[in-house]
Protein backbone atom coordinates (compact mmCIF):
# COMPACT_ATOMS: atom_id res chain seq x y z
CA UNK A 1 0.00 0.00 0.00
CA UNK A 2 3.01 2.21 1.37
CA UNK A 3 6.22 2.17 -0.63
CA UNK A 4 9.28 3.98 0.43
CA UNK A 5 12.30 4.07 -1.98
CA UNK A 6 15.41 5.01 -0.69
CA UNK A 7 13.92 8.55 1.05
CA UNK A 8 16.68 10.96 1.79
CA UNK A 9 15.58 14.26 3.83
CA UNK A 10 18.21 16.83 4.93
CA UNK A 11 17.78 19.90 7.33
CA UNK A 12 20.57 21.45 6.82
CA UNK A 13 23.31 19.62 8.27
CA UNK A 14 21.62 16.93 9.84
CA UNK A 15 20.49 14.09 8.25
CA UNK A 16 17.13 12.95 9.10
CA UNK A 17 16.31 10.39 6.66
CA UNK A 18 18.81 8.58 5.15
CA UNK A 19 18.07 6.17 2.61
CA UNK A 20 15.00 4.96 4.63
CA UNK A 21 13.10 1.91 1.96
CA UNK A 22 10.00 0.17 3.46
CA UNK A 23 6.35 -1.59 2.66
CA UNK A 24 3.35 -1.40 4.61
CA UNK A 25 1.03 -3.99 3.55
CA UNK A 26 -3.09 -3.24 4.29
CA UNK A 27 -4.26 -5.04 7.47
CA UNK A 28 -0.75 -4.51 9.15
CA UNK A 29 -0.37 -2.40 12.19
CA UNK A 30 3.38 -0.95 12.13
CA UNK A 31 4.84 0.54 15.25
CA UNK A 32 7.43 2.80 14.43
CA UNK A 33 10.20 2.61 17.36
CA UNK A 34 13.49 4.51 17.81
CA UNK A 35 15.32 7.34 19.73
CA UNK A 36 14.21 10.80 20.08
CA UNK A 37 15.09 12.29 16.92
CA UNK A 38 15.80 9.28 15.14
CA UNK A 39 13.15 10.57 12.13
CA UNK A 40 10.02 9.05 12.23
CA UNK A 41 8.42 12.08 12.69
CA UNK A 42 9.89 12.91 9.10
CA UNK A 43 9.28 10.02 8.09
CA UNK A 44 5.87 10.12 8.73
CA UNK A 45 5.32 13.75 7.57
CA UNK A 46 7.34 12.25 3.83
CA UNK A 47 4.53 10.07 3.56
CA UNK A 48 1.88 12.69 4.34
CA UNK A 49 3.45 15.05 1.60
CA UNK A 50 4.39 17.98 4.69
CA UNK A 51 7.70 17.50 4.25
CA UNK A 52 9.48 17.20 0.48
CA UNK A 53 12.19 14.40 0.32
CA UNK A 54 15.69 15.46 -1.07
CA UNK A 55 16.30 12.19 -3.17
CA UNK A 56 13.93 9.04 -3.40
CA UNK A 57 9.87 8.75 -3.66
CA UNK A 58 7.48 7.28 -1.85
CA UNK A 59 4.21 5.66 -3.56
CA UNK A 60 0.67 5.26 -2.18
CA UNK A 61 -1.50 2.27 -3.63
CA UNK A 62 1.08 2.59 -6.79
CA UNK A 63 0.55 6.14 -7.28
CA UNK A 64 3.29 8.50 -6.67
CA UNK A 65 2.69 11.12 -3.99
CA UNK A 66 4.66 13.66 -4.99
CA UNK A 67 2.32 14.86 -7.71
CA UNK A 68 -0.62 13.21 -5.98
CA UNK A 69 -2.50 14.86 -3.33
CA UNK A 70 -5.80 13.23 -3.59
CA UNK A 71 -4.69 9.84 -1.51
CA UNK A 72 -4.31 11.91 1.45
CA UNK A 73 -8.58 11.50 1.69
CA UNK A 74 -7.37 7.65 2.37
CA UNK A 75 -5.35 8.43 5.70
CA UNK A 76 -6.45 10.00 9.17
CA UNK A 77 -3.59 11.81 10.45
CA UNK A 78 -3.24 12.07 13.85
CA UNK A 79 0.36 14.50 14.83
CA UNK A 80 2.12 14.68 17.58
CA UNK A 81 1.41 18.01 18.86
CA UNK A 82 -1.82 19.26 17.45
CA UNK A 83 -1.66 22.98 16.27
CA UNK A 84 -5.41 24.14 15.46
CA UNK A 85 -6.29 27.70 14.52
CA UNK A 86 -6.86 28.75 18.21
CA UNK A 87 -10.07 31.03 17.13
CA UNK A 88 -11.79 28.42 16.01
CA UNK A 89 -14.26 26.02 18.64
CA UNK A 90 -14.38 22.68 18.38
CA UNK A 91 -17.21 22.47 16.40
CA UNK A 92 -16.32 24.85 13.37
CA UNK A 93 -13.02 22.68 12.91
CA UNK A 94 -15.46 19.34 12.95
CA UNK A 95 -17.85 21.26 10.01
CA UNK A 96 -14.67 22.89 8.45
CA UNK A 97 -13.18 19.48 8.17
CA UNK A 98 -16.32 17.58 7.08
CA UNK A 99 -16.23 20.06 4.73
CA UNK A 100 -12.73 19.41 3.22
CA UNK A 101 -13.07 15.58 3.03
CA UNK A 102 -16.83 16.39 1.14
CA UNK A 103 -18.19 13.72 2.97
CA UNK A 104 -20.40 11.90 0.51
CA UNK A 105 -17.99 9.05 0.28
CA UNK A 106 -17.05 8.21 3.74
CA UNK A 107 -19.54 7.58 6.54
CA UNK A 108 -18.64 9.44 9.19
CA UNK A 109 -17.16 8.01 12.34
CA UNK A 110 -18.18 9.83 15.32
CA UNK A 111 -17.34 7.24 18.05
CA UNK A 112 -14.20 8.71 19.28
CA UNK A 113 -16.21 12.15 19.22
CA UNK A 114 -18.59 10.71 21.93
CA UNK A 115 -16.57 8.33 23.63
CA UNK A 116 -13.97 11.54 24.76
CA UNK A 117 -17.27 13.41 25.68
CA UNK A 118 -16.59 16.31 23.06
CA UNK A 119 -19.97 16.60 21.69
CA UNK A 120 -20.58 18.64 25.16
CA UNK A 121 -17.34 21.29 24.11
CA UNK A 122 -18.50 22.33 21.01
CA UNK A 123 -18.61 25.71 21.71
CA UNK A 124 -14.81 25.79 23.19
CA UNK A 125 -12.33 27.47 21.22
CA UNK A 126 -9.11 25.52 20.28
CA UNK A 127 -6.70 28.01 22.22
CA UNK A 128 -8.62 27.44 25.28
CA UNK A 129 -8.00 23.31 25.05
CA UNK A 130 -5.41 22.04 27.31
CA UNK A 131 -3.18 19.83 26.25
CA UNK A 132 -5.04 16.97 26.73
CA UNK A 133 -8.27 17.73 25.45
CA UNK A 134 -6.38 18.87 21.96
CA UNK A 135 -4.81 15.78 21.92
CA UNK A 136 -8.22 14.01 21.91
CA UNK A 137 -9.65 16.36 18.92
CA UNK A 138 -6.97 15.24 17.00
CA UNK A 139 -7.70 11.33 17.58
CA UNK A 140 -11.36 12.25 16.93
CA UNK A 141 -10.43 14.03 13.40
CA UNK A 142 -8.01 11.22 12.49
CA UNK A 143 -11.22 8.39 13.20
CA UNK A 144 -13.54 10.67 11.75
CA UNK A 145 -13.58 9.97 8.03
CA UNK A 146 -13.20 6.31 8.32
CA UNK A 147 -9.69 6.35 6.53
CA UNK A 148 -8.04 3.33 5.23
CA UNK A 149 -4.96 4.09 7.12
CA UNK A 150 -4.50 5.26 10.09
CA UNK A 151 -1.31 7.66 11.19
CA UNK A 152 -0.67 8.11 14.86
CA UNK A 153 2.20 10.02 15.77
CA UNK A 154 2.10 9.27 19.76
CA UNK A 155 -0.77 9.01 20.18
CA UNK A 156 -1.15 8.32 23.99
CA UNK A 157 0.91 11.00 25.29
CA UNK A 158 -0.85 13.79 27.08
CA UNK A 159 -4.11 11.63 27.64
CA UNK A 160 -5.35 10.09 30.52
CA UNK A 161 -5.25 6.53 31.62
CA UNK A 162 -9.32 6.28 30.92
CA UNK A 163 -8.78 8.24 27.80
CA UNK A 164 -5.95 6.59 26.35
CA UNK A 165 -7.64 2.84 27.15
CA UNK A 166 -10.34 4.11 24.58
CA UNK A 167 -8.18 5.18 22.02
CA UNK A 168 -6.43 2.08 22.04
CA UNK A 169 -9.75 -0.04 22.09
CA UNK A 170 -10.85 2.15 18.92
CA UNK A 171 -6.99 1.19 17.37
CA UNK A 172 -7.82 -2.26 17.91
CA UNK A 173 -11.54 -2.23 16.45
CA UNK A 174 -9.89 -0.52 13.06
CA UNK A 175 -7.23 -2.92 12.61
CA UNK A 176 -9.67 -5.45 12.88
CA UNK A 177 -11.23 -4.10 9.91
CA UNK A 178 -8.39 -4.69 8.26
CA UNK A 179 -7.12 -1.23 8.37
CA UNK A 180 -3.33 -0.31 7.67
CA UNK A 181 -2.05 1.35 10.89
CA UNK A 182 1.39 3.21 11.83
CA UNK A 183 2.19 4.22 15.25
CA UNK A 184 4.87 5.85 16.40
CA UNK A 185 5.29 5.70 20.56
CA UNK A 186 7.84 5.75 23.17
CA UNK A 187 5.35 3.55 25.64
CA UNK A 188 6.07 0.13 24.57
CA UNK A 189 3.29 -1.46 26.97
CA UNK A 190 0.85 0.56 24.60
CA UNK A 191 1.88 -0.78 21.95
CA UNK A 192 2.12 -4.45 23.13
CA UNK A 193 -1.55 -6.04 22.25
CA UNK A 194 -1.39 -3.72 19.21
CA UNK A 195 1.21 -3.89 16.99
CA UNK A 196 2.18 -7.11 14.21
CA UNK A 197 5.50 -5.66 12.90
CA UNK A 198 8.48 -3.17 14.47
CA UNK A 199 10.63 -0.83 12.35
CA UNK A 200 13.16 0.46 14.61
CA UNK A 201 14.81 3.47 13.32
CA UNK A 202 18.12 5.42 14.75
CA UNK A 203 19.75 8.53 13.70
CA UNK A 204 17.42 8.79 10.06
CA UNK A 205 18.57 4.93 9.60
CA UNK A 206 15.86 2.15 9.17
CA UNK A 207 17.49 -0.35 11.16
CA UNK A 208 14.94 -3.12 10.67
CA UNK A 209 11.50 -4.29 9.80
CA UNK A 210 10.43 -7.47 11.29
CA UNK A 211 7.20 -8.85 12.16
CA UNK A 212 6.39 -8.89 16.01
CA UNK A 213 7.19 -13.24 15.66
CA UNK A 214 10.69 -13.01 13.96
CA UNK A 215 11.20 -10.45 16.37
CA UNK A 216 10.42 -12.67 19.32
CA UNK A 217 12.55 -15.50 18.24
CA UNK A 218 15.49 -13.46 17.18
CA UNK A 219 15.59 -11.41 20.51
CA UNK A 220 13.82 -14.89 22.85
CA UNK A 221 11.98 -12.06 24.41
CA UNK A 222 7.91 -12.84 25.30
CA UNK A 223 6.87 -9.14 25.69
CA UNK A 224 7.75 -6.46 23.10
CA UNK A 225 9.23 -4.19 25.80
CA UNK A 226 11.82 -6.59 26.53
CA UNK A 227 12.70 -7.54 23.08
CA UNK A 228 13.13 -3.69 22.07
CA UNK A 229 15.25 -3.09 24.94
CA UNK A 230 17.35 -6.30 24.19
CA UNK A 231 17.73 -4.43 20.50
CA UNK A 232 18.36 -1.51 22.15
CA UNK A 233 21.54 -2.65 24.22
CA UNK A 234 22.69 -4.68 21.27
CA UNK A 235 22.48 -1.71 19.07
CA UNK A 236 24.37 0.79 21.76
CA UNK A 237 27.52 -2.08 21.86
CA UNK B 1 -11.62 33.26 4.42
CA UNK B 2 -14.76 35.03 5.90
CA UNK B 3 -12.40 35.53 9.24
CA UNK B 4 -10.33 38.09 7.67
CA UNK B 5 -13.49 40.57 7.17
CA UNK B 6 -14.83 40.00 10.50
CA UNK B 7 -10.81 40.80 11.81
CA UNK B 8 -11.29 43.89 13.86
CA UNK B 9 -8.25 45.29 12.10
CA UNK B 10 -9.16 45.44 8.66
CA UNK B 11 -12.43 47.03 9.58
CA UNK B 12 -9.98 49.86 12.16
CA UNK B 13 -8.06 50.03 8.68
CA UNK B 14 -11.20 51.06 6.58
CA UNK B 15 -12.98 53.49 8.89
CA UNK B 16 -9.21 55.35 9.14
CA UNK B 17 -9.27 55.38 5.25
CA UNK B 18 -12.59 56.37 4.91
CA UNK B 19 -12.37 59.35 7.75
CA UNK B 20 -8.87 60.34 5.99
CA UNK B 21 -10.22 60.76 2.13
CA UNK B 22 -13.52 62.46 3.48
CA UNK B 23 -11.32 64.72 6.03
CA UNK B 24 -8.91 65.39 2.88
CA UNK B 25 -11.94 66.29 0.62
CA UNK B 26 -13.50 68.37 3.45
CA UNK B 27 -10.37 70.45 3.91
CA UNK B 28 -9.69 71.66 0.29
CA UNK B 29 -11.57 73.33 -1.42
CA UNK B 30 -10.75 72.20 -4.75
CA UNK B 31 -11.26 68.51 -5.31
CA UNK B 32 -8.23 67.81 -8.03
CA UNK B 33 -5.95 69.45 -5.04
CA UNK B 34 -8.01 66.53 -2.81
CA UNK B 35 -7.22 63.79 -4.82
CA UNK B 36 -3.59 65.28 -4.64
CA UNK B 37 -3.12 64.53 -1.08
CA UNK B 38 -5.26 61.16 -1.30
CA UNK B 39 -3.00 60.12 -3.24
CA UNK B 40 -0.38 60.62 -0.76
CA UNK B 41 -2.49 58.12 1.49
CA UNK B 42 -2.67 55.55 -1.17
CA UNK B 43 0.89 55.38 -2.02
CA UNK B 44 2.13 55.91 1.79
CA UNK B 45 -0.38 53.74 4.31
CA UNK B 46 -1.73 50.93 1.37
CA UNK B 47 1.22 49.15 0.73
CA UNK B 48 2.72 49.66 4.38
CA UNK B 49 -0.78 48.17 5.95
CA UNK B 50 -1.00 45.54 3.07
CA UNK B 51 2.41 44.02 3.09
CA UNK B 52 1.93 43.89 7.13
CA UNK B 53 -0.84 43.06 7.65
CA UNK B 54 -0.47 39.92 4.83
CA UNK B 55 2.37 38.97 6.67
CA UNK B 56 1.16 39.21 10.10
CA UNK B 57 -2.09 36.93 8.83
CA UNK B 58 0.28 34.53 7.41
CA UNK B 59 2.51 33.54 10.14
CA UNK B 60 -0.96 33.16 12.72
CA UNK B 61 -2.04 31.11 10.56
CA UNK B 62 0.68 28.86 10.47
CA UNK B 63 -1.23 26.26 12.18
CA UNK B 64 -3.74 26.69 9.88
CA UNK B 65 -1.82 25.42 6.78
CA UNK B 66 0.01 23.02 8.30
CA UNK B 67 -3.75 21.26 8.97
CA UNK B 68 -4.93 21.56 5.64
CA UNK B 69 -1.54 20.55 4.57
CA UNK B 70 -2.32 17.21 5.67
CA UNK B 71 -5.43 17.00 3.90
CA UNK B 72 -6.31 16.01 0.74
CA UNK B 73 -6.23 19.70 -0.98
CA UNK B 74 -3.61 20.57 -4.00
CA UNK B 75 -1.01 23.13 -2.03
CA UNK B 76 -1.66 25.50 -4.86
CA UNK B 77 -5.02 25.56 -3.75
CA UNK B 78 -4.00 26.86 -0.21
CA UNK B 79 -1.87 28.90 -1.49
CA UNK B 80 -3.98 30.66 -3.73
CA UNK B 81 -6.51 30.66 -1.68
CA UNK B 82 -4.93 32.71 1.06
CA UNK B 83 -3.74 35.11 -1.27
CA UNK B 84 -7.28 35.49 -3.00
CA UNK B 85 -8.68 36.16 0.62
CA UNK B 86 -6.08 38.42 1.21
CA UNK B 87 -6.01 40.59 -1.55
CA UNK B 88 -10.29 40.73 -1.95
CA UNK B 89 -10.34 41.84 1.52
CA UNK B 90 -7.91 44.38 1.40
CA UNK B 91 -9.24 45.83 -1.95
CA UNK B 92 -12.50 45.48 -0.24
CA UNK B 93 -11.28 47.78 2.11
CA UNK B 94 -9.63 50.70 -0.41
CA UNK B 95 -12.81 50.68 -2.41
CA UNK B 96 -14.87 51.65 0.57
CA UNK B 97 -12.47 53.65 2.01
CA UNK B 98 -11.36 55.27 -0.47
CA UNK B 99 -13.06 54.66 -3.61
CA UNK B 100 -16.62 55.72 -2.35
CA UNK B 101 -15.36 59.17 -1.07
CA UNK B 102 -13.46 59.50 -4.37
CA UNK B 103 -16.19 58.78 -6.55
CA UNK B 104 -18.42 61.07 -4.42
CA UNK B 105 -16.18 64.11 -5.20
CA UNK B 106 -14.82 62.98 -8.26
CA UNK B 107 -16.72 60.87 -10.40
CA UNK B 108 -14.52 61.09 -13.91
CA UNK B 109 -11.62 58.86 -15.44
CA UNK B 110 -8.94 59.73 -12.67
CA UNK B 111 -11.14 58.65 -10.09
CA UNK B 112 -11.44 55.20 -11.31
CA UNK B 113 -7.92 55.08 -12.67
CA UNK B 114 -7.05 56.08 -8.76
CA UNK B 115 -9.25 52.57 -7.37
CA UNK B 116 -7.75 50.64 -10.24
CA UNK B 117 -4.54 51.36 -8.92
CA UNK B 118 -5.18 50.88 -5.47
CA UNK B 119 -6.60 47.51 -6.08
CA UNK B 120 -3.89 46.58 -8.08
CA UNK B 121 -1.08 48.34 -5.56
CA UNK B 122 -2.87 45.93 -2.69
CA UNK B 123 -2.95 43.01 -4.74
CA UNK B 124 0.84 43.41 -5.57
CA UNK B 125 1.76 44.26 -1.81
CA UNK B 126 -0.21 40.90 -0.83
CA UNK B 127 1.64 39.06 -3.11
CA UNK B 128 5.36 40.07 -1.78
CA UNK B 129 4.55 39.82 1.36
CA UNK B 130 3.30 35.81 0.76
CA UNK B 131 6.39 35.41 -0.80
CA UNK B 132 8.29 37.08 2.50
CA UNK B 133 6.74 34.69 4.48
CA UNK B 134 7.10 31.73 2.27
CA UNK B 135 10.44 32.12 2.16
CA UNK B 136 11.25 33.16 6.02
CA UNK B 137 10.28 30.73 8.75
CA UNK B 138 10.90 33.09 11.92
CA UNK B 139 8.10 35.13 12.47
CA UNK B 140 9.95 38.40 13.81
CA UNK B 141 12.30 38.22 11.06
CA UNK B 142 9.72 37.72 8.47
CA UNK B 143 7.58 40.57 9.88
CA UNK B 144 11.25 43.00 9.92
CA UNK B 145 11.33 41.97 6.28
CA UNK B 146 8.38 42.94 5.35
CA UNK B 147 8.85 46.53 6.38
CA UNK B 148 11.98 46.73 5.25
CA UNK B 149 11.15 45.56 1.92
CA UNK B 150 8.11 48.60 2.34
CA UNK B 151 10.95 51.44 3.43
CA UNK B 152 12.99 49.95 0.07
CA UNK B 153 10.08 50.96 -2.28
CA UNK B 154 8.54 54.03 -0.56
CA UNK B 155 11.77 55.76 0.42
CA UNK B 156 15.05 54.17 -0.47
CA UNK B 157 14.51 53.77 -4.13
CA UNK B 158 13.73 57.24 -4.72
CA UNK B 159 17.00 58.11 -2.63
CA UNK B 160 18.81 55.79 -4.56
CA UNK B 161 17.07 57.35 -7.94
CA UNK B 162 18.17 61.01 -7.04
CA UNK B 163 21.70 59.55 -6.38
CA UNK B 164 21.88 58.25 -9.65
CA UNK B 165 20.56 61.43 -11.19
CA UNK B 166 22.94 63.34 -9.74
CA UNK B 167 26.07 60.45 -10.24
CA UNK B 168 24.96 60.95 -13.76
CA UNK B 169 24.15 64.22 -14.64
CA UNK B 170 25.80 64.60 -17.30
CA UNK B 171 24.35 61.69 -19.21
CA UNK B 172 20.63 61.66 -21.11
CA UNK B 173 19.18 60.15 -18.47
CA UNK B 174 15.09 60.16 -19.83
CA UNK B 175 14.52 57.54 -21.33
CA UNK B 176 16.52 55.09 -18.69
CA UNK B 177 14.61 56.66 -15.90
CA UNK B 178 11.51 55.69 -18.06
CA UNK B 179 12.91 51.47 -17.38
CA UNK B 180 14.48 52.23 -13.67
CA UNK B 181 10.66 53.46 -12.83
CA UNK B 182 8.90 50.43 -13.83
CA UNK B 183 11.25 48.71 -11.27
CA UNK B 184 9.04 50.32 -8.42
CA UNK B 185 5.64 49.74 -8.75
CA UNK B 186 5.07 52.27 -5.72
CA UNK B 187 6.82 54.71 -8.09
CA UNK B 188 5.22 53.77 -10.97
CA UNK B 189 1.91 54.20 -9.85
CA UNK B 190 2.76 57.58 -8.63
CA UNK B 191 3.59 58.50 -11.94
CA UNK B 192 0.66 57.08 -13.30
CA UNK B 193 -1.46 58.91 -11.68
CA UNK B 194 0.51 62.18 -11.62
CA UNK B 195 0.67 62.82 -15.05
CA UNK B 196 -3.57 61.89 -15.17
CA UNK B 197 -4.19 64.87 -12.65
CA UNK B 198 -1.63 67.97 -14.58
CA UNK B 199 0.88 68.39 -12.39
CA UNK B 200 3.32 67.12 -14.01
CA UNK B 201 4.23 70.95 -15.56
CA UNK B 202 6.07 70.69 -12.11
CA UNK B 203 8.42 67.76 -13.20
CA UNK B 204 10.46 70.35 -15.79
CA UNK B 205 12.02 68.16 -18.46
CA UNK B 206 11.66 64.07 -17.66
CA UNK B 207 8.30 64.98 -16.63
CA UNK B 208 8.15 65.97 -20.23
CA UNK B 209 9.33 62.63 -21.34
CA UNK B 210 7.11 61.04 -19.19
CA UNK B 211 4.10 62.92 -20.23
CA UNK B 212 5.29 61.38 -23.70
CA UNK B 213 5.12 58.03 -22.71
CA UNK B 214 2.67 57.74 -19.99
CA UNK B 215 0.09 60.33 -21.09
CA UNK B 216 -0.39 58.00 -24.35
CA UNK B 217 -3.15 55.49 -24.16
CA UNK B 218 -0.05 52.74 -25.42
CA UNK B 219 1.97 54.07 -21.99
CA UNK B 220 -0.97 53.13 -20.04
CA UNK B 221 -1.70 50.18 -20.64
CA UNK B 222 2.53 49.07 -20.88
CA UNK B 223 2.69 50.37 -17.21
CA UNK B 224 -0.79 48.56 -16.32
CA UNK B 225 0.97 45.84 -18.01
CA UNK B 226 4.00 46.23 -15.78
CA UNK B 227 2.10 46.80 -12.41
CA UNK B 228 -0.04 43.47 -13.58
CA UNK B 229 3.68 41.86 -13.70
CA UNK B 230 4.95 42.86 -10.59
CA UNK B 231 1.34 41.44 -8.85
CA UNK B 232 2.13 37.78 -10.98
CA UNK B 233 5.61 37.57 -10.56
CA UNK B 234 5.97 37.62 -6.36
CA UNK B 235 2.58 35.57 -6.67
CA UNK B 236 4.29 32.65 -8.84
CA UNK B 237 7.11 32.63 -7.32
CA UNK B 238 5.83 32.19 -3.53
CA UNK B 239 3.71 29.32 -4.70
CA UNK B 240 6.65 27.13 -6.41
CA UNK B 241 8.47 28.24 -3.19
CA UNK B 242 5.60 27.04 -0.61
CA UNK B 243 5.01 23.55 -3.43
CA UNK B 244 8.21 22.83 -2.05
CA UNK B 245 8.10 23.91 1.78
CA UNK B 246 8.56 21.40 4.79
CA UNK B 247 6.12 21.91 7.48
Amino acid sequence: MIIASSVTKQFGKLKALNNVSLKCRQGECISLIGPNGSGKTTLIKCILGMVIPNSGFITFNNKNIAKDWLYRDEIGYMPQIGRYPENMTIGQLLAMMKDIRNTGIHEVDEDLIQAFQLTGMLNKRMRTLSGGTTQKVSAALAFLFNPSVLILDEPTAGLDPISSEILKEKIIAEKQKGKLILITSHILSDLNDLVSEVIYMQDGNLLFHKSIDQLRTDTGEEKLTKAIASVMIKGNL
Amino acid sequence: MTDILRSKIILIYTLILLIATFCVFGLEDNASKGILSVLNIILIVLPLFSIIFSTIYIYNSSEFIELLVSQPLQRKTIWLSFLIGLAIALSLSFIIGVGIPILLFQLNIIGFLIIFVGVVLSIIFVSIALLAAVQIRDKAKGIGIAILLWIYFSILFDGLVLFLLFQFADYPLEKPMLLVSALNPIDLARILLLLQLDVSAMMGYTGAIFKDFFGTVTGLIISCFVLMLWSAIPMYLSVIKFNKKDL
